[in-house]
């Protein structure tokens, strides 16, 4: 048991930190120009507030030795890019000194964008463009195609629902009221404890904390939905 | 006097009797609480089986495509299918979880199979004609997404073991978990390059 918490401890001091993402383009590379980065994130709040799909392009440096997909699934988990119960997020992470990129696929999207698809795109759309050199270009193509292949998936929900509180909802927490008097606070303080530790990152449960939705920002303050990621998605090379 | 005797000895049951009271829920909230984080080692068990059953479901197409153009690699290609075999005949109910000798045979059947798949397409590399199949090269992907999938449950699967023992191991929980039956259970040892999928990409 407790050998098994040093080795993670030392798989993750060895691994690198993933980036904290403050909007949906990040370059930490300067490949991009300030103009082309503003314009891919743009399009890419435009297509999630039309689909509530959250599609993040994270350029790094270098992985430091590190697997790509492992880089890019900690990233995920990190960010939880896509919405809560969707889980509908897709990220595409470019690392330009490795000359390896990945897709990866929220659980929401799998169907979708299978991984299939997603070498399909980085084979025939991304890869052929970075090898010229032409990296917005690349993007750009990839993340259209990304696009394409997910739209019909997930709808934005509608901007002002009709609030009606059921019944039903006002019976429940009246009887949660009386739960927790009955059983003097304990069975609130155990249940939650599980939660919180043993459900984190799959797609139900644990997922409301992190923050609900906090798209249609635009740029600067941009986070994550709470969307969770199963190690969908195909990388390759250039 | 009487009766004050009376008062005195009811108040004083009454207080035991709400002492037992509490006591009881106090051991029902713990009780809940490990059912529910049982539960959750259970779904992330069987979350690892569904990937390691996707990757069982790849291989049929996989070994007739890579036959058709290196149908004389015949060992590698019995390897796979040998492989494959073993590891439908393991025994995955949560069950296992109560007994690491079961669990190491699964892990060793299905590391076997790692290594078997991961040969076949290392030597996938050497056909030209293969390696430009579009059917070969979705496989491949799908192949690698699988194992990508396989080695993010097992890590989440570990996690809530892991959290699942140190709380059946650990006062208070501890006296709930002997009397309600919730022994310590088993996880996917850390082998080396266990935590990393296998390589079928090259």
């Amino acid at each position: 048991m407790r050998w098994l918490l040093i080795l993670l401890c030392a798989c993750n001091l060895r691994a690198i930190e993933p980036l904290v993402l403050h909007s949906r383009a990040t370059d930490a590379t300067g490949t991009l120009a300030i103009s082309e980065l503003q314009q891919l994130e743009n399009q890419l709040a435009a297509f999630e507030s039309k689909t509530s799909n959250q599609i993040v392009v994270v350029l790094i440096p270098s992985l430091e030795g590190e697997e790509i997909r492992d880089y890019a699934i900690r990233l995920a988990e990190k960010s939880k890019v896509g919405q809560v119960k969707k889980d509908n997020g897709v990220i595409l992470v470019i690392a330009k000194a490795d000359k390896k990129m990945t897709i990866e696929v929220g659980y929401g999207l799998e169907g979708v964008l299978p991984d299939a698809t997603c070498d399909t795109i980085i084979r025939n759309i991304i890869r052929p463009k970075f090898r010229q050199g032409d990296f917005y270009g690349g993007i750009l193509a990839g993340v259209q195609a990304i696009m394409a292949a997910t739209q019909g998936e997930f709808a934005a929900p509608a901007k002002d629902r009709p609030r009606v509180l059921p019944l039903a909802f006002l019976l429940f927490v009246l009887i949660a009221l009386f739960m927790l008097f009955l059983f003097g606070g304990n069975f609130y303080n155990v249940s939650s404890r599980g939660y919180r530790r043993g459900h984190w990152g799959s797609g139900w449960g644990g997922g409301g904390w992190s923050g609900g939705s906090g798209w249609g920002s635009g740029g600067g303050g941009w986070s994550g939905g709470g969307g969770s990621f199963g190690g969908g998605g195909s990388s390759g090379s250039w | 006097m009487k009766s004050k005797a009376l008062v005195v000895t009811l108040v004083v049951l009454g207080s035991f009797l709400l002492a037992g009271i509490m006591l009881v829920m106090w051991g029902v909230g713990i009780y809940n609480g490990l059912v529910a984080s049982n539960e959750q080692v259970n779904s992330h068990w069987s979350q690892v089986l569904n990937q390691y059953q996707r990757r069982i479901d790849l291989i049929p197409n996989l070994v007739e495509t890579v036959k058709g153009y290196a149908s004389h690699e015949k060992q590698t290609l019995e390897n796979v299918v040998n492989a494959r075999a073993r590891v439908g005949q393991l025994t995955v109910t949560p069950e296992v979880l109560q007994n690491p000798q079961a669990l190491r045979n699964f892990e060793r059947a299905q590391g076997e199979l790692s290594s078997a798949l991961s040969r076949l397409m290392a030597i996938a590399e050497n056909y030209p004609n293969l390696k430009a199949n579009e059917n070969f090269l979705q496989l491949q992907a799908q192949l690698e997404g699988t194992e990508n999938r396989i080695a993010v449950e097992r890590r989440r699967f570990n996690e809530s073991v892991q959290y699942f023992n140190t709380r059946v191991r650990t006062f208070p929980h501890t006296l709930i978990a002997r009397i309600g039956g919730f022994p310590p259970k088993a996880y996917f040892e850390a082998q080396p390059g266990a935590e990393t999928p296998p390589k079928v990409k090259f």
